[in-house]
């Protein structure tokens, strides 16, 4: 319990066997009012049991989905056990789990918040491509939302129990489409949407994937996603019910 | 002038396929009709290939020939991506049962409290029931 809400941190980890004890502890330590668990993305190396020995609770999926598999599984979970809050944390330790209150506390007044690398905080920095699809987005988003979101790829987000009962059931499974389509969808259905600025770590293992050809791939995907999410029907509904924000 | 020769021994080696096929239950009955259809289809056409020449005629098509060429073209495309449309339900279907699957062991582990291994092939038949057992105690 944090604040009289039941949270729940979700780290979706596929082979992060080195990395993921050291993060479930952190987040322990912060957190201790909230739960844990790792969504184990049919990994072949030892993430579930480092994760089970390190006190979290893991869902192991047979076989890889993506992350936007494993993180409706996530939802899934925390529809399922009744938790007000659920929080994505990545499992490769560069989101700061200190930076949580801060999501939370803007939580209070939206539906979803993001944590947002290139809001003033830390040295996270980008170039080429990859820098122009994320413009892109940036733009695109922020005036849809009608508020500043400079970083919607960011993995580290916090949601309300209405956003999980919708995850839950509808989060995309494509690549990229777990985090640019659900934010999308979320403010197409009506859901309010804010980001916070966090600083952004190293890794603790795993190397980030970074090249020229990759970069230019990028864009075009985040284009496709972009140019889809935009057309597809909305299939998730805000209750008609105002929570008084 | 031989062309009937191809069309009509390609017609109905495809029918016979299509027939065979449903014999042996490899056809789903909800492709069956598609399928039947399409077989029927395809003999007065393979024995008469110029059957359609008036009709496609009237459609700016100067030969039956071509029209049924441009039919079949689009006959199948509709039949693929009918097959991706069925592909990605599948592919929602696994993905539902995959969750399922992690939710359930997921519940089960924590009941135990211990880390559990991962099932391996020898871990699950060796918590088969024995038939014997079954066998006596009936």
């Amino acid at each position: 319990m944090i604040d009289g809400k039941r949270v729940l941190i979700i780290l979706p980890a596929w082979m992060e066997a080195e990395g993921v004890a050291e993060v479930i502890k952190e987040v322990r330590a912060t957190l201790p009012g909230a739960d844990t668990v790792v969504v184990d993305d049919g990994s072949p190396d030892a993430t579930s049991q480092v994760a089970l020995g390190a006190g979290a609770d893991v869902l192991r999926l047979p076989y890889n989905l993506g992350v936007g598999g494993a993180m409706r599984l996530g939802y899934r979970y925390a529809a399922d056990n009744n938790y007000d809050v659920a929080i994505q944390v990545d499992a490769d330790g560069q989101h700061d789990p200190r930076c949580v209150p801060q999501l939370l506390e803007k939580l209070e007044h939206a539906d979803l918040v993001i944590g947002a690398r290139f809001a003033g905080e830390g040295d996270y920095t980008v170039r080429g491509p990859r820098k122009w699809a994320m413009t892109v987005l940036a733009t695109v988003l922020s005036r849809m939302a009608r508020t500043k979101l400079t970083d919607v790829t960011s993995g580290f987000r916090a949601c309300n129990r209405d956003l999980i009962c919708q995850f839950a059931r509808t989060y995309p499974m494509e690549y990229l489409g777990d985090t640019v389509e659900s934010t999308v969808s979320a403010i197409r259905a009506g859901y309010s949407v804010r980001q916070v600025p966090v600083a952004m770590r190293e890794r603790i293992a795993g190397t980030p994937s970074q090249s020229p050809l990759r970069a230019m791939m990028y864009l075009l995907r985040i284009g496709l996603i972009l140019v889809v999410a935009l057309g597809r029907k909305v299939d998730m509904q805000r209750p008609s019910v105002t929570t008084g924000r | 002038m031989k062309l009937w020769i191809l069309t009509s021994l390609t017609g109905v080696v495809l029918v016979l396929i299509i027939a065979e096929m449903l014999r042996r239950r490899k056809l789903k009955e909800k492709y069956a009709a598609l399928w039947m259809v399409t077989g029927l289809l395809i003999i007065p056409l393979g024995f008469f290939p110029r059957g359609l020449d008036s009709v496609a005629e009237t459609v700016g098509v100067r030969s039956g020939v071509s029209f049924i060429l441009f039919l079949s073209v689009v006959f199948l495309f509709m039949v693929c991506l009918q097959l991706s449309w069925e592909v990605g339900h599948l592919e929602e279907e696994t993905r539902t049962l995959a969750e399922e699957i992690a939710l359930i062991r997921g519940t089960s582990k924590q009941a135990s409290s211990d880390p559990v291994p991962p099932v391996t092939a020898a871990a699950v038949a060796s918590s088969a029931p024995n038939p014997s057992e079954t066998g006596a105690a009936s």
